[in-house]
């Protein structure tokens, strides 16, 4: 059952300290930056983050690592004309990074949610990110070992949720946001809306109620418009 | 650019502009094919598609059928491309997750990928990720899956480093992204393909640019076939 909950603090209120927590978002598209900033008011820290970048500017994840409630971050590309938060707390050592590719931090993130033990992957193979992995030649091409990525917690945002917790999103800001919701032991989505079960048109259902726990309808913020940084 | 300097470069009297680069790279990829076109130069070569090529560009960040970057009142945060620039839908375009943004680019669907590179070997290894520079911050993204996942990888990148040094090498110095992945190298001073055949694969000057062949092939410590 998808319980829905009034506001962004309730619906991070499970989140423990230590807790590994699977960010949505690719760049800012996507990134529940509400839910964030609860998960920043509440305290909660000691944190492992899985996301595809590592914040920008001063919003999100950005904030949650400049006030030091990250300890790991497992992301493809934390590096940013913006990254400043992650860049700081990361050359002061005051922070681990695993770097992934990101076609296998998406895939590592299925592989959770569809209950594979690890998989082998052309990707990264002869490359420093593979030294130390298990690598195996299967039909002449070469495959490096890859294990899956498991949340307790992922906090993914969406356009639009139904009654049940079905989901559809946005362009570009699907991405990492359904592989999450699967990925997770607790999913909390934040949607700009709820609409009653029957609204939404089950083939173009994107995530099915079954990965969604909780769900919280967020008044969408005014339009900001970004400037926009190379990646 | 002047139309001169167009003309002069069309008959190999000078190094290609970066514009000519991307003019050329576009007119190489096969009609009808699926594309991703790397962050920076590389995305130089949509503006040289036509429309009657019927090219479907990929963005790694999950979406087919991107159209040009948008300005004004058509930016919308939601849609971006790989390099988080806002940008456009065209009729036809599909969106998906980042799983299957992924399976389609290592599942070999995609035809081409253009790249840029700091080096590339002469046996198809790609250096486009980390200079190594031990204070970097690292950042790999797509590299790594765009380097293995398409049927060809195609590198667009200046010929010489800095220094006048070749950056078609025998061995990568840089950190690799992929190894044996390229089968093509857009220069300004010459295309270079790298083919595979029996006993391992051979270097092959397509064209040279602004130097005549007999003398590009010379700044190599390696054999460079010129085509016949």
């Amino acid at each position: 059952m998808t319980e829905f909950v009034d506001t962004a603090a309730e619906a991070v209120a499970g989140v423990r300290d230590g807790a590994t927590v699977l960010l949505g978002g690719f760049g800012n598209a996507g990134q529940p930056m509400e839910l964030i900033d609860a998960l920043l008011d509440s305290g909660t820290t000691d944190l492992t983050v899985v996301s595809n970048n590592a914040g920008q500017g001063d919003r999100g994840l950005a904030l949650l690592i400049k006030e030091r409630r990250v300890r790991k971050v497992i992301c493809s590309f934390p590096r940013q004309s913006d990254s400043w938060h992650f860049d700081a707390a990361y050359r002061a050592g005051e922070l681990e990074l695993e770097l992934v590719p990101q076609g296998n931090l998406a895939e590592r993130l299925r592989a959770a949610g569809a209950g594979i033990g690890a998989f082998f992957t052309p990707t990264g193979y002869g490359t420093s990110l593979a030294e130390g992995k298990e690598t195996r030649e299967i039909e002449g091409r070469n495959y490096v070992l890859e294990h899956p990525i498991r949340g307790d917690v992922a906090l993914i945002k969406a356009l639009k949720a139904d009654d049940v917790g079905n989901l559809v999103f946005r362009k570009t800001a699907r991405n990492f946001g359904p592989v999450m919701a699967a990925a997770a032991s607790h999913t909390v989505v934040q949607v700009a809306e709820l609409v009653p079960s029957g609204s939404l048109d089950p083939e173009n259902v994107v995530t099915p109620g079954i990965y969604v726990d909780t769900v919280t309808a967020l008044t969408p913020r005014t339009s900001q418009t970004q400037e926009v940084k190379e990646a | 650019m002047s139309s001169q300097n167009s003309t002069a470069s069309q008959m190999g009297q000078q190094p290609l502009s970066r514009e000519d680069l991307a003019k050329l790279v576009a007119a190489d990829i096969a009609p009808g094919s699926y594309v991703n076109l790397g962050i920076g130069q590389p995305t130089k070569v949509s503006d040289y598609l036509t429309p009657e090529q019927q090219v479907t560009l990929h963005t790694e960040n999950g979406m087919l059928g991107m159209g040009p970057q948008a300005h004004g009142e058509d930016i919308d945060e939601e849609l971006i491309n790989a390099g988080k620039i806002p940008v456009t839908e065209l009729p036809g375009a599909s969106y998906f997750h980042h799983a299957d943004s992924f399976a389609m680019m290592r599942g070999g669907h995609l035809d081409v990928c253009v790249l840029g590179a700091f080096q590339v070997s002469t046996g198809g290894d790609l250096a486009n990720w980390s200079t190594g520079a031990p204070d970097a911050i690292p950042a790999v993204g797509g590299a790594m899956d765009l380097a293995i996942g398409a049927k060809e990888v195609f590198v667009m990148m200046s010929l010489f480093a800095k220094d006048g040094t070749p950056k078609i090498v025998a061995d990568c110095s840089y950190p690799v992204t992929g190894l044996g992945c390229v089968s093509r190298v857009y220069t300004d001073h010459g295309v270079f393909l790298i083919e595979a055949r029996d006993g391992g694969p051979r270097l092959v000057l397509r064209e040279a640019y602004g130097i005549a062949p007999e003398e590009l092939v010379k700044r190599f410590d390696f054999p460079v076939v010129i085509a016949g």
